[in-house]
């Protein structure tokens, strides 16, 4: 529908008046983002109190009170006319705010704690309105700012300045600055607005830092937000700011690491990157995964395997980023865990390699401009060459792109002076290689067709039960003609293995391997 | 420690003979297929692979490697998890159906919520198919099993399964899924909550209106003041099916006091769903309290602060209305709904919904308190607003009489005849037609005529375009007498028009109104015209001029 109207009004010569206009109305209904509610303090005048700076020290305190008392009004933002004169009042007096808490000594005693956290709330804490663009696509689309935000800026400020104080007592707020408090503040993370969404990282971050009591509670609503995003929602503005928190946090582990890092790591940090807008958070998530390998290099196999198994399948762009990542991980990888996941990774870097997006291949082929990605191949040539050689020796001859074809050649080249004698046994068997894939190919579809023709006599025979006899006769010809061929037919399906294999021992491998 | 292939591997060498290994043998190599597709199409063929083995030995020997084999792509998965719930026959009926249970069990706690809920319910499917004993053996353990997880997806898959069990089973063990069931309510993801919310009602529907009364009541109150808006907003889905249970005399004490808190929640979401299913609540707490509690609480939601919120509740003004109990009908509808409408969606949705809420209320009665809202509306900035409402012009015409129309509404219908969108200038030209056909050539001459013909004077070409799109419109409805006298001339005086998207539109108007001209005006008025215009220098004039002169077969 929406492209149906712009379609219109482009062809008509003069709507761009009002297509302007119609903007502009619907951009100040959206940034509505302050909503009186029924319970918060409804607008009214506010009258100027004398400078705390002016004030006798011992009545700065009572005045200090009055003022963060004075802050808790809020004011509608959408509306620009109305209230000019307390909207000017109370940011003078938050800016005097932030100033009193971050250059004086002193002034935050015990009583002060649950007002300045009640201000902090009234303010911040509200439920973020529907998103102007229900199709917000935080890529392309300008993000919907926070009207309020003149006055929304200096309560961050202040409750950072509150928390830098020397004088700030972590016990004495950890009674206000509670589970609840954290929660809601997490939950502004899916602002719109991303200056939000920054004060709001340095702000958890101090929290974070200061209360110990506080951490794992942290750590596992974070976990919740990013089960939801991946597994329900699919939409949360603040995952880049929250990784790159965590990002820290995981770099302070302590080793052995906890059972419940290790779970993070693969069922939450992983699986994120199934996410549709990982572009938006890709290069914090990989830092957080490389964090993790660096702490504990056992994780390498683990890790791989579970972004083999999340491998995109129809992004290129996301395939890209995930080849970005493996490429961070293998600037760490061990020699040893290397081994272990050569195989499947290799598999998948050489189906990527002949990827028809230009993109994909050249970004796996930039592997092999890493000296030390490169030395671990050569360690294991004999294992890597077979399985990349059939996809490089189609691509160079296949691939649409020169800029990819001539690359290519360069890593051929780079193979070939790793083991020359391997290199030419490959080249000369390719061909007949490619027939007999072919021929497996074909005996697959055989089989299939074999096996329907199994089933469809097998419903035969039950539905004619009367007839059985009979059925069951000609039944048995038909499978005795598909059992004297079974030896071949298996051989033919079972890929590591040119030797015939006989089914019960195809039975016993596949239990016993695993 | 694996159970080892030799038990089944000597059957599979027995029994039937050499060749009914060949399905499992094909199947397990091509699961075993680097290609995902092939393992893919293998797992959709399972029911070839099971019928070919038959019943003994899928129940020995492929389900339990079914079983072993769960770590796959999830398309994988999900596939089999649809195949495992369609398989009863192909174990052997009911009696066997719990050899299902094991690979399902697994397929329920896996982090794929497609593979999970399709594994629910495959697992809702079969579980009709247990015996009470099986039921209580094997089906009910193994939802204690989930309902105890580890890791949240157990635990959500678990809230699915309570409602197919409970009713078949003893009262011991309905004792215990009652505990779980609690328990789950009160879990610590909010994933698992938002689960055991959303069963809420489902759960409610087969428990004993005692238990309803003392377990359900406290968990729907529980869950819709959770701290996560989330799980608030399924509450209020389930508070349909509770109130629906219960005998009026409960609701007000142990239904309303939520439900009331819910419609002025401090989420915009909550709101939503309350308004979103407005018509369910009210059918489920009947006439009297929907008098005094939710026609105010409406109110509040045709007046919420978010825009999404009030267009939910303007949804729902239809239902709404011809649900309230006939007697105080209408002067709800004119004391407390009306004069709430105020934002231009809800109008709309009013409008666009005017024959229904008509035969609730009446025509005159409606028309006169909805007349400054049409007026305001029709000059509405969004276009859409605008369009809505030229459509219902003719059924206005209709109900009110020309009289009432000419007084009120023409002067409307000819301004949006000069909009800026083109789609509203082609909406209102329409709308001409129908209001001619209602009111008669007659009328047309006298009012609507004059002021088309006079836009063909208008310095912009697109208001002079409009005149001829008028014309095409119109000439059949008015007839050969008004087309030749009044509006072939305009046509023709604007072939000389120096925009050429003006001229070639007259010769498509001259095409169009043609066929009601008489042949003699024809060949005297227009063939002349027409030619000149295929000689014009513009290639799209000549164009549409030469169809013309064909059409009409002036050659």
């Amino acid at each position: 529908m929406s492209s149906g109207i712009s379609a219109t009004e482009k062809v008509d010569g003069f709507t761009r008046k009002s297509v302007r206009k119609a903007q502009k109305q619907r951009k100040a209904q959206g940034s509505a983002q302050f909503r009186p509610q029924a319970g918060n303090l409804s607008p009214g005048e506010l009258s100027a109190l004398p400078q705390l700076r002016d004030a006798p020290s011992t009545e700065q305190q009572e005045l200090f009170l009055q003022k963060l008392h004075q802050c808790c009004m809020l004011f509608d933002f959408l509306d620009t006319v109305t209230d000019l004169k307390s909207k000017e009042i109370k940011r003078a007096t938050l800016n005097e705010l932030v100033e009193y808490v971050s250059t004086n000594r002193g002034v935050l005693v015990d009583s002060a704690y649950p007002e300045i956290i009640n201000m902090i709330s009234t303010n911040l804490f509200r439920t973020l309105p529907p998103s102007e663009n229900p199709d917000f696509d935080p890529e392309e689309d300008e993000p919907s700012l926070e009207a309020s935000w003149p006055h929304m800026q200096l309560v961050y400020e202040f409750l950072l300045r509150f928390l830098e104080n020397p004088d700030f007592q972590p016990s004495t707020a950890k009674r206000y600055i509670d589970q609840k408090f954290v929660l809601q503040l997490l939950e502004l993370f899916d602002s719109e607005d991303p200056r939000e969404r920054d004060f709001l990282k340095t702000i958890l971050h101090r929290i974070y830092g200061k209360f110990l009591g506080l951490r794992a509670f942290i750590r596992k609503q974070i976990n919740n937000f990013f089960l939801r995003f991946i597994y329900e929602t699919d939409h949360f503005n603040g995952v880049a700011e929250l990784l790159e928190i965590l990002g820290s946090i995981i770099n302070g582990f302590a080793l052995p690491l906890k059972a419940e890092h290790k779970q993070f790591l693969m069922k939450v940090l992983i699986p994120m990157h199934t996410a549709k807008g990982l572009a938006l958070f890709h290069a914090q998530l990989a830092y957080c995964v490389v964090q993790f390998l660096e702490k504990d290099p056992t994780l390498t196999e683990p890790v791989i395997r579970g972004l083999l198994k999340f491998w995109p399948k129809t992004c290129s762009q996301k395939e890209v980023m995930f080849l970005g990542e493996i490429e961070e991980v293998l600037d760490v990888i061990e020699p040893t865990q290397f081994k272990k996941i050569q195989e499947p990774l290799f598999k998948q870097i050489s189906k990527c390699v002949a990827s028809p997006h230009f993109q994909v291949a050249e970004r796996s082929l930039y592997f092999w401009n890493n000296e030390y990605i490169l030395s671990l191949i050569e360690e294991n040539i004999d294992k890597i060459l077979p399985i990349m050689f059939g996809s490089l020796y189609r691509i160079s001859k296949e691939h649409w792109n020169q800029t990819i074809v001539a690359l290519v050649y360069n890593v051929l080249k780079t193979l070939m002076e790793m083991n020359s004698k391997l290199f030419d046994e490959l080249t000369a068997s390719y061909k007949a290689d490619r027939q007999r894939e072919k021929k497996k190919e074909q005996e697959r579809e055989e089989l299939w067709k074999k096996l329907e023709e199994l089933r469809l006599s097998k419903i035969h025979r039950n539905q004619n039960n009367t007839h059985s006899l009979q059925n069951s006769s000609s039944n048995n010809n038909n499978n005795n003609n598909n059992g004297n061929r079974e030896p071949e037919d298996h051989s033919s399906l079972t890929f590591s293995s040119t030797d015939s294999i006989n089914p019960e021992t195809s039975m016993l491998n596949t239990q016993c391997a695993k | 420690a694996r159970r080892c292939a030799s038990p089944a591997g000597d059957k599979m060498a027995g029994a039937d003979g050499d060749d009914s290994l060949y399905p499992i043998a094909v199947l397990i190599d091509e699961l075993r297929n680097e290609d995902v597709q092939l393992r893919l199409n293998s797992i959709k063929k399972l029911s070839t692979i099971a019928l070919a083995l038959g019943v003994e030995r899928t129940r020995t020997e492929l389900l339990p490697f079914l079983t072993d084999t769960i770590y796959d792509e999830d398309e994988v998965l999900l596939a089999l998890a649809e195949q495992l719930g369609n398989f009863t026959m192909l174990v052997g009926g009911p009696e066997y159906v719990h050899c299902l249970l094991p690979p399902l069990e697994s397929l329920a706690t896996v982090e794929e919520t497609v593979v999970r809920d399709k594994a629910v319910e495959s697992l809702r499917k079969i579980s009709h198919e247990h015996s009470p004993v099986d039921l209580e053996v094997h089906f009910e353990p193994l939802v204690k099993r989930l309902a105890s997880g580890d890791w949240f997806t157990s635990r959500t898959s678990a809230c699915g399964l309570f409602s197919v069990c409970y009713p078949r089973v003893s009262s011991t063990v309905k004792a215990e899924i009652r505990q779980h069931f609690r328990n789950l309510c009160s879990d610590d993801t909010p994933m698992v909550r938002r689960a055991a919310a959303s069963k809420l009602g489902e759960f409610a529907k087969v428990l004993e209106l005692e238990y309803v009364k003392s377990d359900i009541i406290s968990l729907f109150t529980a869950l819709a003041s959770d701290e996560q808006d989330s799980v608030r907003l399924l509450a209020v889905e389930a508070c349909v099916s509770i109130a629906t249970l219960l005998p009026q005399e409960d609701l007000e004490t142990l239904v309303m006091p939520t439900l009331r808190q819910a419609a002025e929640d401090k989420s915009w979401r909550v709101r939503y769903m309350v308004a979103d299913k407005f018509s369910e609540l009210q059918k489920a707490v009947g006439p009297e309290i929907t008098k005094n509690d939710l026609v105010p609480a409406f109110q509040n939601l045709l007046k919420d602060c978010e825009a999404e919120v009030r267009a939910a509740a303007a949804n729902k003004v239809k239902e709404f209305c011809e649900n309230l109990p006939e007697d105080s009908r209408e002067t709800i509808i004119m004391t407390h709904i009306l004069p709430c409408v105020k934002c231009p969606e809800v109008r709309l949705n009013i409008i666009s919904n005017l024959d229904c809420v008509n035969e609730v209320i009446g025509i005159r009665q409606l028309s006169q308190s909805l007349l400054p809202a049409i007026v305001e509306l029709a000059e509405d900035a969004k276009w859409r607003v605008r369009l809505a409402i030229i459509e219902y012009m003719p059924l206005l015409a209709g109900q009110l009489g020309v009289e009432f129309f000419d007084e009120k509404l023409n002067s409307l219908c000819m301004a949006w005849l000069v909009d800026h969108v083109y789609a509203i200038r082609e909406a209102a030209t329409c709308n001409l037609t129908k209001l001619v056909e209602k009111f008669g050539a007659e009328w047309a001459q006298n009012t609507i005529v004059p002021k088309v013909l006079g836009m063909a004077n208008d310095p912009n070409y697109l208001h002079r375009m409009t005149t001829l799109f008028c014309i095409n419109a119109l000439s059949e409805a008015c007839g050969q007498e008004i087309t030749t006298k009044h509006m072939l001339p305009v046509v023709l005086k604007m072939s000389n028009d120096q925009v050429a998207n003006v001229r070639f539109n007259v010769a498509k108007s001259l095409q169009k109104i043609g066929p009601v001209l008489d042949s003699n005006c024809l060949q005297a008025e227009v063939k002349p015209v027409l030619e000149k215009l295929a000689a014009d220098q513009d290639i799209d004039v000549k164009y549409f001029a030469q169809e013309a002169v064909s059409v009409l077969a002036l050659a």
